[in-house]
């Protein structure tokens, strides 16, 4: 286990390769574009709210795999390499193939869930992201709900809120991705789902109110 | 000259000229319509007119062509009927494995069309997947809503696969013994008079509607549209017996099942969609709704009209 904990920061620092860059291209014009369209028929409220510059915290309700891909597939192509999901490291970097796969295909931001020093905390991993001008996907309850809904965020996306103060958040709430793909299955039933997106948003005050306002935001996409 | 070169065509694409001359003249009606009333509001009007045409571009384009890309074409309608039916299903969580195995059954049934396995064909979903479904339903164990869970599932494989996986195995079959008509120019028959009493009951009931025949189920469905519509798909079938092995009487006969099974189907799925509580199935086609709303008359006219045929005409 002490291999995750070095893998976490050190590569990171590096920008992100061209060939890396072209095949997760690659790997979503041909698999993730076509596998949304036709096969998921993913549909799309309030696209406009993508913000057009980075970086920004893309914040969604989380209930399965599918909500990570649907999120990028969202985006242009050229986008793709400072589009960074936030992911723990001990799920998806479990051992060397996952994390090949997560890293190129998806260009995963990994954090660390258990063992934190001040090197790998999570809040500084994802405040350098930012400051080096990479936008954040982020599902803050923190692991995948059971079923549809939005489950008790946690307080992190506070502190780094208040730690990278201006940063836009966009709010996201995902219909059907936990019926699709549950948790604890591998192959995804073609419901039809949906990606409703709220209007950015700069948050200040205090830990909770920020906290609040964000839970509520998510919600309120919910009904 | 012109009708010459369109008496030289085989009756598929002498067909192609009709449903393009159909086309044409609605959406010169309609560009009429609005040049002549500008204060009314044509645009849903317009909307449905343009998916007609994708749709029967798409339709005919696959079915003209070769058999292959038809029956492609019929399994993604099928695959697409099922998925909103699905999505407006309260699943529980256990039918997940149920529910990958409903989607697996639909290439498979569509893979027996190919193969020409009629036998197959006919019992695969009212019995093998009818029998497997639930199994595999019981395996996850959990029992509460069980019973629900296996009868709309299976309802909906009924309904959506095997009733438009007729459409498929029309277009295989061969020609009836002593006629030029084959599977793939009745096809363009059944499509053409369920698709065309559609729009015609609609136009009757939109402009002599009074007295509703479904208000509980279907408000905008009339009495006036429902006989008018029929009535006049009747008349306009007698001009597609090129496309047929029928006497003229029996045309009359097989439009109005056609007419009278569609209307069925559409009237089930209202009701479908009223227990649901949406107006339409989906958003795939614009100034339809989805395809469910689209293929909801064939999902009855198809079975109905193959059956038909197969017996009186096969044997």
């Amino acid at each position: 286990m002490s291999d995750t904990s070095t893998s976490v920061d050190a590569p990171r620092r590096k920008p992100r390769g061209t060939v890396t860059h072209v095949m997760q291209i690659a790997f979503f014009a041909l698999v993730v574009k076509p596998f949304m369209t036709f096969f998921i028929g993913l549909r799309v409220r309030g696209a406009e709210h993508l913000p057009s510059a980075d970086p920004f915290i893309l914040l969604a309700n989380h209930n399965s795999h599918l909500d990570t891909v649907s999120l990028l597939s969202l985006f242009p192509f050229s986008r793709l390499r400072r589009l960074r999901p936030v992911a723990a490291a001990d799920y998806f970097e479990r051992n060397r193939w996952v994390s090949l796969f997560t890293r190129t295909l998806f260009n995963i931001l990994p954090i660390e869930r258990k063992q934190i020093s001040s090197e790998n905390n999570p809040l500084r991993v994802m405040q350098d992201a930012l400051s080096a001008g990479d936008s954040l996907i982020l599902f803050p309850e923190g692991t995948r709900a059971a079923g549809e809904g939005v489950g008790h965020f946690q307080a992190g996306i506070a502190h780094l809120l208040l730690r990278a103060p201006g940063v836009p958040v966009v709010p996201a709430y995902l219909v059907n991705m936990g019926r699709s793909l549950p948790k604890g299955t591998f192959i995804p039933v073609p419901f039809f789902c949906e990606i409703r997106l709220g209007p950015p948003r700069v948050l200040q005050g205090t830990k909770q109110e920020i906290l609040a306002s964000l839970e509520k935001a998510v919600r309120e996409l919910s009904c | 000259m012109i009708l010459d070169t369109i008496r030289a065509l085989s009756p598929v694409w002498q067909m192609g000229v009709v449903i393009l001359c159909v086309l044409v003249v609605s959406t010169i009606v309609i560009a009429a319509l609005r040049f002549l009333q500008p204060q009314k509001n044509y645009a849903e009007l317009l909307h449905r007119t343009i998916s007609w045409w994708v749709m029967a571009s798409v339709f005919f384009g696959a079915v003209a062509v070769n058999d292959r890309i038809g029956l492609v074409l019929f399994a993604f309608l099928s695959f697409w009927a099922m998925k909103e039916y699905v999505t407006l299903l309260k699943t529980r969580p256990a039918d997940h494995g149920g529910l990958v195995w409903t989607f697996l059954a639909i290439p498979i049934q569509y893979y027996w069309i190919a193969i020409g396995w009629y036998g197959m064909f006919v019992i695969f979903i009212p019995v093998y997947v009818f029998l497997v479904l639930p199994v595999r339903l019981m395996l996850s164990r959990e029992t509460a809503g069980f019973v629900a869970s296996a009868s709309q599932i299976q309802w909906g494989l009924m309904a959506f696969v095997f009733g438009l996986s007729h459409l498929g195995f029309l277009l295989i079959m061969p020609s009836p013994v002593g006629s030029d008509a084959n599977g793939r120019t009745m096809l363009l028959f059944l499509v053409f008079v369920a698709e065309i009493s559609d729009v015609l009951q609609y136009v009757w009931g939109k402009t002599l509607g009074r007295h509703k025949i479904l208000p509980s189920v279907s408000p905008n469905k009339t009495w006036e549209g429902f006989l008018g519509g029929i009535a006049s798909t009747v008349v306009l079938s007698l001009g597609l017996r090129f496309l047929t092995p029928f006497s003229v009487g029996e045309t009359i006969l097989v439009s109005l099942m056609i007419t009278v099974a569609g209307f069925g189907g559409g009237a089930v799925m209202s009701a479908v969609k009223r227990d649901f509580g949406v107006k339409d199935f989906g958003g795939l086609i614009p100034g339809h709704g989805g395809m469910l709303d689209r293929v909801d008359s064939l999902c009855y006219a198809a079975p109905i009209f193959f059956h038909y045929v197969r017996y009186f005409h096969f044997r």
